[in-house]
C-alpha cells in the first residue's frame, strides 16, 4: 500500500508499492545511499531506497555543499581587502551582504540538490520510500507500515553533530552545522567550540564575512590530527584573517543576557567570560544508529563508533551493510560514496572489495586548504614503516608565487629506501585539488620516479607534487646517472686544473 | 655524496676572527656577571626591569663561568662563590611544589622571582628546563675540580641535585616525558613531539641511578620525528634554530649516532650544518620579501619580537608577533631575526657564522652596540628606528648559547668538561648512541 510522505522542496510524494523482494534495501539518501541506489539500479539490481528527511543527506544540505559555497563569498571579501596585494585598488566601499551571501549558498544548493530528485531516481530504477525505517527482523524492513523484505540491506543513515555537555547551553541556544546555514543575520560575534575542519572553516568564513570570531577547542594542539606543520600554517592564516583561537580551553557553562550568550572559557589556570551572539558547536558526530531496530536485525552497533562492519562493510548480520558516516571513522562523502561502491560489488558478489584497501584523501577547505592522503609519519612509525619525507614548498612553485598563494607545502612521505608512497599532505589554496594525484598513484601503487615523469603544464600549482618527486630521483640517482655526475664532475676538475692526485 | 656546505669567499677582514668573537663572546659573558644575585645565585631572565630568574638561564649560567676563568673575565675564587651559592640555593629551596615553592620532586619552576627564589608568572615545573639547569651544574661540578671545601661542595651538590630530579615521575605513565606540571592542573596535556631539543633531557633522565626515564622513552621519543628532504637537502627537520643548538652546547654530537641517525647514515652534529643551510637558504629565497634576509643575514628561531599586531608596512599589512617560535620553512616568520642565531652556530658552520656575523656589524651597528646581540631585530620596521625594530634589553638564554658555543668552536671547552661527566656518556649510552667520543 503506498504512503503519503513530504519529499524535500515541498513537493508531495507518495511511496510507492513494494515490488517483492528486494536485492537491495538502503535506509538512507545521503552520499553513500545515493551512490549504492545508482550504481546498484544500474546493474540491474531491483531497489528500495528509504529516507526519513531529504535527499542528499547532510553533505548537501547542511555541510560540504552550503560551507563552501559560503567559503567562496568569504574568500572573495578577504581578497577584496587584499586587494594591493595583487597590484588592484582595494574598493573603497567593501559592505557585506550577508543575505546575498545565504541566498547564494541557497540557491546554489537548490541547483545541486535538483541533480538529486526522487523522480530522477525513480527513473534510474529505484523504489523511494520517504518515512522512518526499521528493521523488523533479519530480512526485513518497515516503512511506516509497509513492510519491505530484501535480500541484502544498507544502512548508510550518516551521523549528526555531537552535543557537548555544557551547563546552561540548551537554554542558551546554540547552532550546529544542521542550523547554522538558516541564519537570517551575520552574528557579529561568534563562538565556535571545536577547532575541527568544519569549525575551522566555518570560523574562516565568519570571519572574512565580517564577524568577529572566537574558536575555543579543550586540545592543547590546533587540529591535532594534522601534521604539526600544517595546522601551524592554518593557525597562522586564521591568526592573520583576525580569528582568536585558544587552546587546551574548555567551555564551562553558558547563559543567556538579553540578546547576548555569555560564554565561561576555563583553560588549565584561568577562567575568562566571553560574549557572543551566537556560539556554533563543532566537536564531532555521532552515526545515526537510533531507532532503526538493529537489534532486532542482529546487527551490532557502538553509538560513538557506530555500526559494526567488517573489511567488507558486513555487519553482524551477514546480509546487511554499513556505509558512510555510520560506519566509517572518516566521515566524509567521498568516503561514504567510496564505501557504498564497495558494498555494491560485495553485497551482488561481483567481486571482493575491502574497505582496507581503499585510498581515502581528505581535505579542510581553509585558506590554506589542508589535504591528506594515505599514511601519516606517527601511523607510519606505529606501524615500525621508517619514513622519509620529501617537501617542496609553495614559495619555490612558480605558480603559487604568481597567484600570491605561496603559503604551504607539499610532503610526501615515502617508506624510506624505496619509491613507496605511503602518504602525502598538501597545504595550498587548492591543496583539495591537488591531493587526488597522489591519491591516484598510491591507488595504481606509482612511484615517486612515475610522478617526476608525469608531465604538468605550466604554470600550474600541481606542479608542485612533481617538483617533490623530482627531488627524490635526484637524491636516488641510478648506478648509471651516479657514474655519470661522477665522470662529469672529474672532467669539470681537470678543465678546472685542479690536481686530482694531491 | 651531498655538496659541500662550506662554499664562501670574503675579502679579508679588518679584525681578526678570533679577536672579533671574543669580544662578542666576552660581551655575552658580562651578561651573567650583571644579571646575578649574589643573595641566591640568581641568574636574571632578561636585563628588563623586574624580570624573574630563568633556571634555564641560571644552569647556562653556571657553564659560563668555567669559560670565565679559562679566558681570565672572571677570578676563580669569585666564579667558585657565584656556583656555589646557586647549587646552596637549589639545594635548600622548598620542593613541596605549593604556593612559595621553588621545586617539586626534584625539578624546578621554568620561572622564580629573583629576590625569593619562589615560583612565579604561575609558570609550569619545566623538565627540560632543569635539564639545562642541572646540565649547568654537572659543568660547574666537572670544572670545579680542585680538592678545596668550596669546590668539593659544588661537586657534591650538583651530584645531590642531579639524583633527586624523578625523571620517571615527569612521564607520568606515559611513553615520552611530559612538558610541563603544574601544581593547579597537574601534568600539561602535551608530550614532546618532533625533534627538539630534548636530547639533553633524555640523556640526564635516562642516566639516572635513583629516578630513571624508561628505557623505551628515547625511542618512543624519536618516533616522532620527521626526516625531510627540504630544498634538497635531507635533515632532521625542527623548525626554530634553537632546536638544533641546545643540547649541542653541552654534548659534542659529532660522530655520535643513536639508531634514527645510523639508519641515515649521519648525525646530529651533521644535522645542525644542515639545519645552517636550510637556514641560510630560506633567507636567501624570503619567500615574504621582508627586509635584510639574505644567506648571510639569517636566524629564525624562538626569540623576541615587535609585538603582536598587524600594520601596514609599505603597502603590504604584515603581521607581528612578541616573543614566539619562530622557524623555517613553515614559519611562523614575521621578519625578525635572532642575531645571536648564526653566531651560535659556529661549531657546525664556521665560515657561515663569521660571514653573518661581519655582516651584521657592517649593516646593522645598532644591533651589535656594545658587542652584546639582543634577542631579535626587524629590519622591515623601518620605522622604529635606523636598523628597523630592535628587542629591548637581553636575554639571558642568548647570551648563555653564544658563550657556551663560542667556547666550544674555541676551545672545545664545555664538550670537554662533558664528557667527563659519567651521567651524560651513560645516559646517551642507554639512548642506544654509539662513535664519537663515546
Amino acid at each position: 500500500m503506498a504512503a503519503a510522505a513530504a519529499q524535500p522542496f515541498g513537493e508531495a510524494w507518495r511511496n510507492p508499492s513494494p515490488a517483492g523482494v528486494y536485492d537491495l534495501a538502503i535506509i538512507g539518501a545521503g552520499p553513500a545511499g545515493l551512490t549504492a541506489a545508482r550504481f546498484a539500479a544500474a546493474l540491474g539490481a531491483k531497489v528500495a531506497l528509504i529516507e526519513r528527511d531529504r535527499l542528499g543527506g547532510a553533505s548537501l544540505n547542511v555541510g560540504s555543499v552550503p560551507s563552501k559555497a559560503m567559503l567562496r563569498t568569504a574568500r572573495l571579501y578577504a581578497e577584496m581587502a587584499a586587494a594591493e596585494d595583487y597590484g588592484a585598488h582595494t574598493p573603497n566601499d567593501i559592505s557585506i551582504d550577508f543575505q546575498a551571501v545565504m541566498q547564494r549558498m541557497r540557491s546554489l544548493r537548490r541547483r545541486i540538490g535538483d541533480q538529486v530528485s526522487a523522480d530522477r531516481l525513480t527513473a534510474a530504477g529505484s523504489d523511494i520510500f520517504f518515512g522512518q525505517a526499521r528493521f523488523v527482523g533479519r530480512r526485513a524492513i518497515e516503512v511506516g507500515d509497509v513492510a519491505l523484505r530484501f535480500d541484502n540491506a544498507l544502512i548508510a543513515t550518516g551521523s549528526s553533530s555531537l552535543t557537548p555537555a555544557i551547563s546552561g547551553l540548551s537554554e542558551t541556544g546554540y547552532l550546529t552545522n544542521e542550523t547554522v546555514f538558516d541564519l537570517a543575520e551575520r552574528p557579529r560575534r561568534l563562538l565556535v567550540v571545536g577547532g575541527g575542519p568544519l569549525g575551522c572553516e566555518l570560523a574562516q568564513a565568519f570571519c572574512r564575512l565580517g564577524s568577529q570570531v572566537i574558536i575555543a577547542q579543550d586540545d592543547p594542539t590546533f587540529l591535532p590530527k594534522e601534521e604539526r606543520d600544517a595546522a601551524q600554517i592554518l593557525a597562522d592564516a586564521l591568526a592573520r584573517d583576525g580569528v582568536e583561537v585558544h587552546l587546551n580551553t574548555s567551555v564551562a557553562a553558558a547563559h543567556a543576557e538579553g540578546d547576548q550568550k555569555v560564554v565561561d572559557l576555563v583553560s588549565e589556570d584561568s577562567r575568562i567570560q566571553v560574549r557572543v551572539d551566537q556560539i556554533l558547536v563543532g566537536i564531532g558526530r555521532a552515526p545515526n544508529v537510533e531507532d532503526l531496530g538493529l537489534e532486532a536485525a542482529g546487527v551490532r552497533y557502538d553509538r560513538t563508533a557506530g555500526v559494526q562492519v567488517d573489511d567488507f562493510l558486513r555487519t553482524t548480520n551477514r546480509r546487511i551493510y554499513a556505509a558512510g558516516d555510520v560506519c566509517l571513522e572518516h566521515k566524509f562523502a567521498h568516503s561514504a560514496e567510496a564505501s557504498a561502491r564497495a558494498v555494491i560489488f560485495n553485497a551482488l558478489g561481483l567481486r571482493r572489495e575491502r574497505l582496507s584497501d581503499l585510498t581515502i584523501p581528505w581535505c579542510t577547505y581553509t585558506e590554506p586548504e589542508i589535504a591528506h592522503v594515505g599514511l601519516y609519519v606517527r601511523d607510519a612509525w606505529a606501524l615500525s614503516i621508517p619514513v622519509e619525507t620529501y617537501v617542496m614548498l609553495m614559495h619555490d612553485v612558480d605558480r603559487a608565487v604568481i597567484d600570491g598563494a605561496h603559503e604551504g607545502f607539499v610532503k610526501i612521505h615515502m617508506r624510506q629506501g624505496t619509491d613507496r608512497i605511503l602518504g602525502a599532505t598538501i597545504v595550498a589554496r587548492d591543496a583539495g585539488e591537488m591531493i587526488g594525484e597522489v591519491s591516484l598513484a598510491i591507488r595504481l601503487g606509482l612511484g615517486m620516479r612515475d610522478l617526476a615523469e608525469a608531465i604538468h603544464a605550466y604554470p600550474t600549482q600541481a606542479s608542485a607534487v612533481r617538483m617533490a618527486a623530482i627531488a627524490y630521483v635526484r637524491g636516488h640517482l641510478t648506478p648509471s646517472l651516479k657514474a655519470l655526475r661522477w665522470f662529469r664532475s672529474i672532467r669539470r676538475a681537470i678543465r678546472a686544473g685542479a690536481d686530482l692526485w694531491t | 655524496m651531498a655538496a659541500p656546505i662550506e662554499t664562501i669567499t670574503a675579502d679579508p677582514p679588518a679584525e681578526p676572527d678570533e679577536a672579533l668573537l671574543d669580544r662578542f663572546q666576552r660581551a655575552a659573558f658580562g651578561y651573567f656577571l650583571e644579571t646575578f644575585n649574589p643573595a641566591n645565585g640568581l641568574t636574571a631572565d632578561t636585563t628588563r626591569p623586574g624580570a624573574p630568574a630563568s633556571i634555564a638561564v641560571v644552569g647556562f649560567a653556571l657553564a659560563a663561568y668555567p669559560v670565565g676563568v679559562e679566558r681570565g673575565w672572571i677570578a676563580r675564587d669569585e666564579a667558585v662563590a657565584r656556583a656555589l651559592t646557586t647549587l646552596r640555593f637549589f639545594w635548600n629551596a622548598r620542593q613541596d611544589g605549593g604556593p612559595g615553592a621553588t621545586g617539586h620532586k626534584g625539578f624546578f619552576y621554568h620561572f622564580l622571582d629573583m629576590d625569593t627564589g619562589a615560583r612565579t608568572w604561575r609558570c609550569e615545573l619545566s623538565p627540560i628546563d632543569t635539564a639545562l639547569l642541572v646540565a649547568g651544574m654537572l659543568t660547574a661540578a666537572a670544572y670545579f675540580a680542585l680538592e678545596t671545601p668550596e669546590e668539593r661542595e659544588i661537586r657534591t651538590l650538583a651530584d645531590a641535585i642531579y639524583r633527586r630530579v624523578d625523571w620517571g615521575w615527569a612521564q607520568a605513565g606515559k611513553a615520552t616525558v611530559r612538558q610541563g606540571w603544574k601544581p593547579e592542573s597537574g601534568f600539561l596535556h602535551y608530550g614532546w613531539e618532533g625533534y627538539s631539543e630534548a636530547i639533553l633531557l633524555y640523556a640526564l633522565g635516562l642516566a639516572s641511578p635513583t629516578h630513571p626515564l624508561s628505557d623505551s622513552s628515547y625511542v618512543a621519543w624519536t618516533e616522532t620525528y620527521q626526516w625531510e628532504n627540504i630544498y634538497e637537502r635531507d635533515l632532521l627537520y625542527a623548525g626554530p634554530f634553537f632546536i638544533h643548538l641546545f643540547s649541542h652546547a653541552w654534548i659534542d654530537f659529532a660522530g655520535l649516532r643513536d639508531r634514527f641517525m645510523r639508519e641515515r647514515r649521519t648525525d646530529y652534529f651533521e644535522n645542525t650544518s644542515q639545519a645552517v643551510w636550510v637556514q641560510r637558504e630560506y633567507a636567501r629565497r624570503n619567500p615574504h620579501g621582508y627586509l635584510g634576509y639574505d644567506q648571510d643575514s639569517w636566524g629564525l628561531t624562538a626569540n623576541d619580537g615587535p609585538g603582536s599586531k598587524a600594520l601596514w608596512v609599505e603597502g603590504r599589512k604584515r603581521r607581528f608577533f612578541s616573543y614566539a617560535a619562530r622557524g623555517v620553512p613553515y614559519g611562523p616568520d614575521d621578519g625578525t631575526l635572532a642575531p645571536w642565531g648564526p653566531l651560535a652556530a659556529l661549531p657546525f658552520a664556521p665560515d657561515s657564522a663569521l660571514l653573518a656575523l661581519r655582516q651584521l656589524c657592517d649593516r646593522y651597528p645598532h644591533v651589535v652596540e656594545g658587542s652584546r646581540l639582543p634577542s631579535g631585530f626587524n629590519p622591515t620596521l623601518r620605522d622604529a628606528g635606523p636598523d628597523g625594530w630592535i628587542s629591548e634589553g637581553y636575554f639571558g638564554l642568548d647570551q648563555g648559547i653564544v658563550v657556551l658555543m663560542v667556547e666550544n668552536h674555541r676551545s672545545g671547552l664545555i664538550w670537554r668538561l662533558m664528557r667527563s661527566c659519567p651521567w651524560i656518556g651513560n645516559g646517551l649510552r642507554r639512548a642506544d648512541f654509539r662513535g664519537g667520543w663515546l
